[in-house]
């Protein structure tokens, strides 16, 4: 009952877009040598059939807004929000405004790829914002593959892909693993790590690569431990890690889970303020230090290509605006940055195409340059992936991080690294 | 069929015939013809979790056994399937970018460089089919026999099953080398070289899958008239009775719950077919609750009640998740209670009570001449 009205004005575009396609010969007699790529008629810039009319397009945001995953994936569809209608108050795309249709992952993967084939077959949208952990993108992949779409995927991950429907804004595992360690090495003098994740991909294949860099410099892994999402008692791996005494407690612990894993460390005694053993995390991001609190988590690092913190103008700006819209009291991590960057990378893409058709926007999306990112210039590579920079976060009292290093130069992504598998 | 016959039949092909026709013509005719693919292909997966709702039907409403363990079967039964469909989708000439190809991708990206040996039987069809049926099945029969022997029942067994559901469910994330671990198992593509991710693909598996529900519901409902349903509710009402009797409670008990774990395979494996993918999140105690409630609002004590409520309650979390993606469950909480507050029996229950007894009246008020017809329309059947 509820898709009647949705599909109301889709059957009347296609009728209009039909109209206007008859109208193509007669339009190329008549303008002669003028150039095609100028043309922004709905019918030039859609021939596939996709939610474009005159005065708006239609893109889908696929997230979890309940279960266990909603409160990380909150951030990244109020970001997307957030750019939409900055995009749409800026004139929109090739002058049509965003319209968006949001729909409810519910931190169950099957639900993804049911709503991301309904976003994709149904409501035809041009593009899709979404998806978190690395099972609902696995879960969505074969659907958007198999109806051509196009998914702007927000999430650090572990690498091992490169879709052609997918623009991956995070970063891959070696861009946050592989500078973070050689910091660690350099400016700490850590000779000793103790590896620590939730039991599923992500984490392992983190592991794998840090393990294999570290091995590479002719340093040590002392452990190795994995535990399941959801896992609430750490005081056996905390007496293993007392026992074993590393330099650095490499940590990818993920959700819920982080809570308690922090508590508990420091109701051990470790006092991460001391560094010795120090942490270094690349899965805590400010939303999550949200729920394990500042208290637990100082002292901290953390390797990322975002902190809410970062010092230049873009940031500020964006820090801004998101707290206008969303209000004061909420914080920005990394993945919500990255989720940010999409509408605009979608948005750029196609202003270049010069066309919605997603193969169209595929074509054109390498080599596209983002200046106004909050996390400074941006470029997607061939792979789909974003050059960027990684950062070093010193955790604050207050559950910000402090930037205390950052690489000179944009690192780039490489998803399936020689030598790491 | 005489009219002179017992009760027993007459419940069999009487009032029974007419829901089975009405049901057929809906999932055979109706569904396909008033839907597009898009939102068949979701009936279809519906209908999956009325394989489970019919078991649960049999095996709690007549047999008094609540499982809280359904998702069990249903996943071993589309794990067994998307095994077999995995295996063919990670041909050498698929997977030459891994470092070993050849298997499943998760394997490699977990370091497993040979196919483990349990995995070997799944390139085999006809083993496939045969494990989708019996793994579940025995499985089903080592619970029921451990608990149902030492006359274990009730909330008891039913803290059991979901314990077993758990466990499972832990099992498979933890063997991610082995399993797909949380992600499940993705991108399966197609069966004995035939695309399943077609349009054409979907419609034929919608039928596959309406047939064999209905086939399913044919074995419950024999199952219902015969006189091993009937000691079924005898022993939901009055177990020790039935025992003093000289029946062996406990082997009726194994055999329907088996029973009611091989309809749920069956249902795993379609789901495996129709959807493309099958991950833990099918196995483990909220799914297997969800099962026990779709049973419930359909009514526990009818075999077409149960498909009615494994079909609506999906329909309404399609429709709700996606006219209000932050509120849905809610609606869906709500639904919930309300049937079970003010109908206890389910849709079956509103049906007896409610529709039933007008509809006599409201066909000699329609059609007065049916008196007339009724007499010559009995002995046709």
């Amino acid at each position: 009952m509820t898709d009647a009205p949705a599909n109301g004005p889709y059957t009347l575009n296609r009728r209009k877009l039909l109209a206007a396609m008859a109208t193509i010969p007669a339009l190329g007699m008549l303008g002669g040598s003028r150039a095609f790529a100028q043309d922004t008629s709905t019918a030039a810039v859609n021939t596939t059939g996709l939610a474009v009319t005159d005065t708006d397009v239609t893109v889908g945001i696929l997230h979890s807004v309940t279960g266990t995953m909603a409160i990380s994936e909150t951030g990244s569809v109020q970001a997307e929000i957030l750019a939409i209608e900055q995009i749409n108050a800026a004139g929109g795309v090739l002058g049509r405004q965003i319209k968006y249709i949001q729909e409810d992952g519910a931190s169950d993967w099957p639900t993804f790829a049911e709503k991301a084939k309904k976003l994709l077959v149904q409501d035809k949208v041009a593009s899709v914002m979404g998806c978190w952990t690395s099972a609902s993108r696995k879960a969505v992949l074969p659907v958007f593959e198999q109806y051509n779409g196009m998914l702007y995927y927000p999430t650090f991950y572990e690498g091992l892909e490169e879709s052609p429907n997918v623009i991956y804004t995070g970063q891959e595992a070696t861009q946050q693993i592989l500078a973070g360690i050689d910091w660690v090495v350099d400016t700490k003098g850590a000779k000793s790590f103790y590896l620590l994740g939730s039991d599923y991909i992500w984490p392992r294949t983190s592991n794998k690569i840090a393990r294999k860099h570290i091995e590479m410099k002719g340093l040590k892994v002392v452990g190795e431990e994995y535990y399941p999402l959801e896992h609430t008692q750490f005081n056996s791996v905390i007496n293993k890690i007392k026992l074993t005494k590393p330099d650095v407690i490499y940590a990818i612990v993920v959700g819920g889970s982080n809570v308690a894993f922090y508590k508990q460390l420091k109701a051990a005694g470790i006092d991460l303020t001391k560094e010795a053993p120090l942490l270094l995390t690349i899965s805590v991001t400010e939303d999550e230090i949200l729920g394990i609190g500042g208290e637990n988590m100082v002292g901290a690092y953390a390797a990322m290509k975002y902190f809410q913190s970062i010092e230049n103008d873009n940031n500020k700006a964006f820090v801004d605006a998101f707290k206008a819209r969303w209000g004061d009291g909420i914080v920005i991590g990394d993945v919500t940055q990255a989720a940010y960057l999409g509408p605009w990378l979608w948005k750029a893409a196609v202003e270049k195409a010069g066309s919605f058709d997603v193969d169209k926007v595929r074509e054109a999306s390498p080599g596209i340059e983002l200046a106004t990112a909050p996390e400074g210039y941006v470029k997607v590579h061939d792979n789909h992936h974003l050059w960027s920079k990684l950062r070093i976060g010193h955790a604050r009292l207050d559950g910000q991080y402090d930037v205390v290093y950052e690489t000179a130069d944009l690192m780039e992504p490489d998803p399936f690294p020689e030598g790491y598998q | 069929m005489s009219s002179t016959t017992s009760a027993a039949p007459r419940t069999f092909f009487g009032k029974d015939a007419i829901a089975f026709i009405v049901l057929a013509a809906l999932i055979l005719v109706v569904f396909p013809v008033a839907l597009d693919i898009f939102r068949l292909n979701l009936v279809g997966k519906y209908l999956t979790y009325a394989f489970v709702a019919v078991g649960l039907v049999l095996c709690w409403g007549f047999g008094g056994i609540l499982s809280l363990g359904q998702g069990i079967f249903f996943g071993l039964g589309g794990y067994c399937m998307a095994m077999f469909l995995k295996l063919e989708a990670s041909s050498p000439e698929n997977t030459a970018i891994q470092s070993t190809p050849g298997i499943p991708d998760f394997m490699d990206w977990n370091q497993v460089t040979e196919l483990p040996w349990w995995w070997v039987p799944f390139n085999s069809f006809p083993l496939a089919l045969i494990a989708i049926l019996l793994v579940p099945t025995a499985f089903a029969y080592v619970i029921g026999a451990a608990m149902f022997k030492r006359r274990v029942g009730g909330v008891y067994f039913a803290i059991i099953t979901q314990a077993v559901a758990a466990i499972l469910t832990i099992l498979i994330v933890g063997q991610q080398g082995y399993t797909g671990g949380i992600n499940g198992m993705t991108d399966l593509r197609t069966l004995l070289g035939w695309d399943i991710r077609t349009d054409s693909a979907k419609l034929i598996l919608y039928f596959v899958n309406a047939v064999l529900l209905l086939g399913v519901i044919l074995i419950a409902l024999f199952v219902k008239s015969s006189k091993f349903g009937r000691l079924l509710i005898a022993m939901r009402d009055k177990e020790d009775r039935v025992r003093f009797s000289g029946y062996d409670v406990a082997n009726f008990k194994i055999f329907v719950f088996c029973l009611a774990a091989a309809f749920s395979a069956i249902g795993g494996a379609m789901f495996a077919l129709q959807v493309g993918f099958m991950s833990p999140s099918f196995v483990g105690i909220v799914p297997s609750i969800e099962m026990v409630i779709f049973c419930a609002v359909g009514g526990r004590l009818s075999i077409f009640g149960a498909v009615y409520g494994a079909l609506l309650v999906n329909y309404a979390k399609t429709t709700f998740s996606e006219s209000f993606p932050e509120l849905w469950l809610f609606a869906m909480g709500g639904l919930f209670i309300a049937v079970v507050m003010a109908f206890p029996n389910g849709l079956a229950g509103i049906w007896k009570s409610h529709v039933e007894p007008l509809l006599p009246r409201l066909m000699k008020r329609l059609r007065p001449p049916a008196i007339v017809s009724a007499p010559t329309k009995a002995p046709a059947e």
